[in-house]
């Protein structure tokens, strides 16, 4: 290892010799896993897809349209910052496919074509590459791409349309325009949004199969929670935050939830809340990734749980219809500070109270 | 099965079926290079020049101080050359090329059936005089490991008989073929340690080894047999103790630190044959093996045989090899060339084709997954280790305990981002030494 202060490039350097009898030689351990981080990027990509298909059936052209023009943007964007600053070109990893795949997800499906482009761009340039590039991001990109466009283009970025089910006729101009579920919960009451739907099992039935207005990918709740269920049985994720994340959200809602409508405690409709918005979507795909969520399993509970606090807290009291954009945001600044608090005990170690380090 | 175990570790890809049904065979070496430096501690002194005759088990090099190690001919014939070898790990030590005349002459040895007469001292002589080191591949002195200093209070013998390095099986043939020498050489160092208590740890998915000695153990109370599911590093000394004693020797501690001495099988027959017998350490079990080595064998191989030849004695490599590996897989060295000698230490040659073994890769970033953390059998934070170490901040990660890794690759198998986690931490503790 050099002991000089320029910085070793590792592509400049081969880190393997030919010798005779043998092809390399190289460093232990000379096995490695199968796991590659590759591997599980699209691994999850492959997790969303039929998700973002559904969204892209319900939503037809307009649809397809972005999550197209979310994905190639955020992939160009990032080799091209990479080609610029003379950097090594990772978009193989599967990392900006899936940012941009995300960001695309949670966009309402009319928006126009300039919307994804500056997305991508704050979600790859901004938020993921000037900071280090993958590993070395905040905040999620995709989230905060959301949150920036959101406080820029308040007006487009709340405009909802009811489903077409038609992959190729309808275009935008086509789409009619209807307020969400969670929209019209904050808005006129829970009576109201039953009396919209006919009866709470519509209601639910139609939360979880997607067929109502909403962002691209949040609305399609049982493919979201079957690529959920993929990632876990792929060991991608753990049960812990997507567990501490709804069982807080939920227990929330039931305790608050009708209430703040006029109600009783303990009275609220913990279902509704799972299964509207991007609660699922941001459970499963957004307070999970590995780069801004704490690392041992305590510090994901603890995570999970201030994510579910901050969403219903945002939903129930908050002036948006929909928090969990900026309770995973802001969760992401605590995460290096949960991360300092539940270090692994070393092995020997002799505990001492009040002990900082 | 052990009550008690160890969190973190790994599964890598293993294949000992290659080897474990293979007998020990003897291996007759044409000549054999005897490096000085074999051990943990300061290199042995050379007593023979050029031109000598040696018998086998002949001294030919002193120690080279308190913790040093004794050195023997393991054949008997004549120096040819007093040179410089390079060995595995990129070291270099004095060296007797020693050619073989095939006679097996030995020196007078100085044998002692009835070695329970002897005193503690007296069977610490033969031990030190047999020049025995640790066989499980950290050769350290035995005979300072065995002599702990009076304010430690030792009350328990671990043998690791748990060769969990992936492919090798050295361990588990002397086990199941010299059960009764390990046996009494545990007798002998129950003696010299003056305690009542020995745990015999082996690996569960090797029931003949542990029905054997379960067999021979009945009723004596005082030796006990646990057996551990398979993962990776089982059988390493402090992890063993974990699992064995469920006790933690502190960072930068020792097994004594708790009051346990570990000592590998192959040491435990090694002991025997010096006090019984009176045999000096010449030779070892080595397993030649690997999907890229034709007839994978177990080989009990005298100490200086060149690995060429051992590789020859098993139809040569298979095909193409991507790395001929001294040790096992995780923390064994890459050869540079196959024209080196087996020493002390050496307990498997592992010869791997490309497909299994993996090495040089890019990599990347760490993505903050946390496998590492979770791998961790001394619960550090390997990738802070490997990050730090990358923005040259040398200093810091003594605060993150990086004198407790005893460097086992387990956080290195398991990155997805395939970063040489091992190496910046063996890098980093080389900066810090100064």
């Amino acid at each position: 290892m050099s002991t000089t202060t320029e910085s070793v490039k590792p592509a400049e350097q081969p880190l393997v010799m030919a010798v005779p009898g043998s092809a390399y030689l190289s460093v232990s351990p000379h096995i490695k896993s199968k796991d590659s981080t590759a591997g599980i990027m699209w691994t999850v990509n492959i997790a969303l897809a039929p998700a973002a298909l559904l969204g892209a059936f319900y939503f037809g052209l307009p649809g397809i349209f972005v999550l197209f023009l979310c994905i190639s943007s955020a992939v160009l964007f990032e080799y091209c910052y990479q080609k610029m600053t003379k950097r090594k070109v990772t978009v193989n990893d599967g990392s900006a496919f899936l940012t941009g795949l995300l960001l695309a997800m949670n966009l309402p499906p009319t928006v126009p074509f300039y919307i994804p482009l500056v997305g991508t761009l704050v979600a790859i340039v901004l938020t993921k590459q000037l900071f280090g590039g993958l590993g070395f991001n905040l905040f999620n990109p995709a989230l905060l791409a959301r949150a920036f466009l959101l406080v820029s283009f308040p007006k487009i970025l709340t405009t909802w349309t009811e489903p077409v089910n038609d992959l190729i006729t309808k275009g935008a101009i086509d789409a009619v325009s209807q307020a969400t579920p969670l929209g019209l919960l904050k808005l006129e009451g829970y009576d109201k949004l039953i009396e919209a739907f006919g009866d709470k099992a519509n209601l639910y039935g139609s939360l979880l199969i997607g067929n109502r207005s909403g962002c691209i990918g949040e609305t399609a709740i049982i493919l979201l929670l079957l690529g959920g269920v993929f990632l876990l049985a792929k060991k991608i994720i753990t049960w812990h935050t997507p567990v501490a994340f709804l069982g807080t959200a939920a227990l929330m809602a039931w305790i608050f939830g009708a209430k703040v409508h006029g109600g009783a405690f303990f009275a609220g409709d913990p279902l509704l809340h799972l299964l509207s918005g991007g609660m699922m979507l941001g459970a499963f795909f957004m307070a999970t990734d590995y780069v801004t969520s704490p690392m041992t399993s305590k510090g994901k509970i603890i995570f999970g749980i201030g994510c579910g606090f901050l969403t219903m807290l945002i939903r129930l009291k908050g002036g948006f219809p929909e928090g969990v954009m900026f309770s995973i945001l802001i969760m992401n600044c605590f995460a290096p500070m949960i991360d300092r608090s539940f270090k692994p005990a070393v092995f020997g170690a002799v505990k001492v109270k009040g002990n900082k380090s | 099965m052990s009550s008690f175990s160890f969190k973190g570790g790994v599964h890598p890809h293993n294949d000992e079926s290659l080897s474990q049904n293979m007998p020990i065979e003897r291996f007759v070496p044409k000549t054999v290079l005897v490096p000085m430096q074999q051990h943990i501690g300061a290199p042995a002194k050379l007593i023979v020049e050029e031109g000598a005759i040696v018998k086998k088990g002949q001294l030919i090099g002193e120690a080279g101080g308190m913790v040093s190690a004794k050195v023997h001919s393991p054949v008997s014939g004549k120096v040819i050359k007093i040179t410089e070898a390079l060995l595995a790990t990129g070291r270099k030590a004095a060296a007797a090329l020693i050619e073989n005349d095939d006679t097996d002459t030995w020196v007078e040895c100085n044998a002692c059936s009835n070695w329970q007469s002897l005193s503690k001292a007296e069977i610490i002589e033969r031990i030190t005089n047999a020049g025995i080191v640790g066989m499980g591949g950290a050769t350290f002195p035995t005979h300072v490991k065995i002599n702990p200093p009076a304010n430690k209070k030792i009350d328990t013998l671990v043998i690791n008989g748990v060769e969990c390095e992936p492919y090798l099986t050295a361990d588990y043939r002397i086990m199941l073929e010299h059960a009764k020498e390990i046996l009494e050489g545990i007798r002998m160092l129950l003696k010299v340690l003056d305690i009542k208590k020995a745990v015999i740890g082996i690996e569960s998915n090797k029931p003949d080894a542990v029905n054997q000695f379960k067999e021979l153990t009945k009723g004596q109370s005082d030796i006990t047999i646990e057996s551990f599911n398979v993962r990776y590093p089982q059988g390493a000394e402090k992890v063993l103790i974990k699992s064995t004693l469920n006790r933690e020797v502190p960072p930068g501690g020792l097994p004594m630190d708790v009051g346990v001495v570990v000592q590998n099988v192959g040491t435990m027959f090694a002991i025997y044959e010096a006090v019984k017998l009176g045999r000096p350490l010449i030779e070892r079990i080595v397993s030649v093996t690997g999907e890229s080595i034709t007839t994978p064998k177990n080989f009990r191989a005298p100490i200086g045989s060149n690995v060429a030849e051992l590789i020859a004695a098993c139809g040569g490599i298979k095909g193409k090899a991507a790395e001929i590996i001294s040790g096992g897989p995780m923390m064994g060295f890459a050869m540079h060339t196959t024209d080196l000698p087996v020493i002390k230490g050496t307990s498997g040659i592992v010869a791997l084709p490309e497909g299994i073994a993996s090495g040089g890769d890019e990599y990347l970033n760490c993505i903050r997954c946390g496998r590492c953390v979770k791998a961790c059998p001394m619960g550090l934070q390997p990738f802070m280790l490997s990050l730090l170490a990358e923005q040259r901040q040398y200093e810091t990660t003594k605060e993150y305990n990086i004198d407790a890794c005893f460097e086992c690759g387990s956080c290195t198998f398991i990155c997805p981002s395939r970063r040489p986690i091992v190496q910046f931490i063996k890098a980093t503790k080389m900066v810090l030494r100064g």
